[in-house]
């Protein structure tokens, strides 16, 4: 279980987060919508361990453990996975070189033994046919030159590979077409199950048609202002965020 | 005049020059050198093509001659089908699979393509000129990949071979020169290589310059490209403490191909210096230079690259890309590019880039499991790519991934 209490936090020194609490059982998916601006890239970045990102006070636990004293490779390696809202382009670093280094990091840190070219090569390719993705899109250098659409699509082949307990999907339907969106959407669900949770922060509703969540949570100002069943997102979306979560 | 002549700062190889007894084939190409470093001294930082790297510590060191060591130091395994070895400064016809041949053999065409007069590290070599690799490729020839490896064990030496590479019309060969020695030695390294290429030959040179940390290492190539001829030099400059490559080339014929890419990593205390002077004096050939400086520490790099368009050379294609990543505050990085074009019809271009890794792509590793040195150690390699793609040659890029991995993991 993922546990937020209190958290704040700061980018140079302007307060972003301002006391977010928030219970993500294991095994369920939560949903994360609010405005523009009200900062829930942040808050899936503090999550991850990016720098820059100054938390004042609060915890946060997975499992038990505190996390925010860890390095961000650590907490993925606990099984922290961030899909990015903008993915960012790797020039020289082929993706299958990246997937595999990614993988096997991961393995490593838990103990696991790593796999081999062969081995890798088979599983990249199910989980890309499994995501509609050409296999030539594995030489290429990551996200390079990929449209808004395949960055995304790349992100969540990340996801797929590295089978995280704990996913924190940032805008990953935004620019994604509509059979993409069901693609990513399988995707996810591919992974649900009792050992599995995710964040999906979103603006709209159709995305929460294919991933269901087991709750809503609205996010303004820096903290969570309202939650609810999967009903909150439609009554958000007919009212906006103005009438229904203040 | 005044009464006090200023003390020649090339002196104490001067003493040493004018003590060597020379052979018949290197009595010209000494006292040419000779002249050049009495008349002029070596140069100071004063003079526009030394602005950046000073050679005051190579010039105060004081070295000896090669001392005769019969050292057999642990190789690298052997990549091209022969190999010519040198060992703490002595050709070592036992070690090698190439027979040596003597310079003698070469005493027509020894210091063609050099003027010592107004290259002062060429002057160095040409005073103590020693036998080096000695290569005629038969025209039409493919000779594929022959190697020429230095290792230094011991000995604050001071060696200059010079290395005569013809290749006739058509000829074919990679040449892969590994430069390896101890740390903690204070030697110097000052090899000239003289390179001509007849109608239609293609030398690659891959030269990997792993000196040691305390060495020196002074190298300059001059190249004569003959029309339809490729030369394609790639260069890491990562040993050394002052480690400068110059590469003189010109392309004398129509259609002719000049490639000069490179790799510099520098780390604390360390000089790396790419200076290229490169003549089009021909029409319609192409060169291309991408070169990439990654420096950590206290680190220096040099770039200094000139382009000459004679008026002759229209349609000259040229490219010259700088680019330098600093992993610390305290390094530094001074580039010079200089075109002078004086044909009409002319595409040349150039580019000059200094930044530090990108932390949003450092942290996109991260955030995916890979630790902080595995991802900059990613980053560094992707940096480089786009020069080292540039070897075509499968041995001869594989010895310079190693020798890169090398590098990062001593230094990292
Ligand atoms: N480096 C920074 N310096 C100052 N302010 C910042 C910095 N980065 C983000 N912010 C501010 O933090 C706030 C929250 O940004 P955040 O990206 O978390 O919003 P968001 O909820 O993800 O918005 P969106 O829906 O547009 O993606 C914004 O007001 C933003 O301008
Ligand atoms: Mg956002």
């Amino acid at each position: 279980m993922l546990k937020i209490e209190g958290l704040t936090a700061e980018i140079d020194g302007k307060t972003i987060l301002n006391g977010i609490d928030l219970e993500l059982p294991t095994g369920e998916v939560h949903a994360i919508m609010g405005p523009n601006g009200s900062g829930k890239s942040t808050l899936s970045y503090v999550l991850s361990g990016r720098e820059g990102y100054e938390v004042t006070g609060g915890s946060v636990t997975f499992n038990g453990i505190d996390i925010l004293a860890m390095e961000p490779e650590e907490r993925a390696a606990t099984g922290l996975f961030l899909a990015f809202q903008y993915p960012v382009e790797l020039p020289g670093v082929g993706n299958a070189n990246f997937l595999r280094t990614a993988l096997n990091a991961q393995r490593r840190a838990r103990g696991e033994p790593e796999v081999d070219a062969m081995q890798f090569l088979k599983l990249a390719r199910a989980k890309m046919k499994a995501l509609n993705m050409p296999e030539d899109m594995l030489k290429r250098g990551v996200n390079v030159g990929f449209s808004g659409g395949e960055k995304k699509r790349n992100d969540v082949l990340q996801m797929a590979l590295l089978e995280p307990k704990l996913a924190i999907l940032d805008e990953t339907d935004s620019g994604l077409d509509i059979d993409a969106l069901k693609i990513v959407a399988d995707g996810v669900n591919a992974l649900r199950g009792p050992a599995f949770s995710a964040l999906v922060i979103t603006h709209y509703q159709r995305l929460l048609n294919y991933i269901v969540p087991d709750r809503v949570h609205v996010l303004m100002g820096g903290r969570i202002t309202r939650s609810g069943g999967p009903e909150l997102a439609h009554e958000l979306e007919a009212q906006g965020y103005g009438q229904a979560a203040a | 005049m005044n009464a006090i002549t200023p003390i020649n700062n090339a002196a104490n190889f001067l003493r040493r020059a004018e003590g060597l007894s020379a052979p018949g084939w290197a009595v010209a190409l000494r006292a040419a050198g000779r002249d050049a470093l009495a008349a002029r001294g070596m140069p100071t930082r004063r003079a526009e093509a030394f602005k950046y790297t000073d050679l005051a510590p190579v010039l105060n060191a004081g070295f000896v001659a090669p001392t005769g060591s019969r050292n057999v130091p642990p190789m690298p395994a052997q990549r091209g089908r022969a190999r010519l070895v040198f060992v703490d400064g002595v050709l070592r016809g036992d070690l090698s699979t190439l027979p040596p041949r003597p310079l003698s053999d070469m005493a027509a065409v020894l210091g063609a393509l050099t003027t010592p007069d107004t290259q002062p590290i060429t002057a160095l070599n040409a005073s103590f000129a020693e036998d080096g690799l000695v290569l005629e490729i038969p025209a039409g020839e493919d000779a594929g990949l022959v190697e020429l490896l230095s290792i230094v064990t011991d000995g604050a030496i001071a060696f200059h071979p010079r290395h005569i590479i013809r290749l006739g019309a058509g000829a074919k060969l990679a040449l892969l020169d590994t430069a390896q020695g101890a740390d903690g030695i204070a030697y110097l390294h000052n090899p000239v290589f003289e390179v001509s290429l007849a109608e239609g030959a293609t030398l690659a040179h891959v030269r990997v310059q792993a000196e040691g940390r305390a060495a020196f290492h002074l190298s300059s190539v001059h190249a004569a490209i003959g029309a339809g001829a490729t030369y394609d030099n790639f260069t890491l400059n990562a040993g050394g403490r002052i480690a400068r490559n110059e590469i003189h080339a010109a392309l004398n014929g129509a259609q002719g191909a000049c490639h000069m890419n490179g790799a510099q990593l520098g780390t604390d205390g360390q000089v790396v210096d790419t200076t290229t002077v490169l003549h089009h004096a021909a029409p319609d050939c192409a060169s291309r230079q991408t070169y990439k400086t990654v420096l950590k520490g206290r680190a220096r790099g040099v770039f200094q690259g000139k382009i000459f368009v004679a008026q002759v050379a229209q349609r000259t294609d040229g490219y010259q890309m700088n680019q330098a990543l600093l992993l610390s505050e305290d390094a530094e990085m001074d580039s010079k590019p200089q075109l002078e074009i004086y044909a009409d019809d002319v595409k040349c271009s150039h580019g000059a880039t200094v930044g530090a890794l990108d932390a949003e792509q450092l942290f996109y590793l991260r955030a995916r499991g890979i630790p902080a040195d595995e991802a900059r150690a990613m980053l560094v390699e992707a940096f480089l790519t786009e020069a080292v793609d540039g070897v075509a040659n499968e041995e001869c890029r594989a010895a310079l991934d190693e020798a890169v991995r090398s590098w990062w993991a001593r230094e990292a």
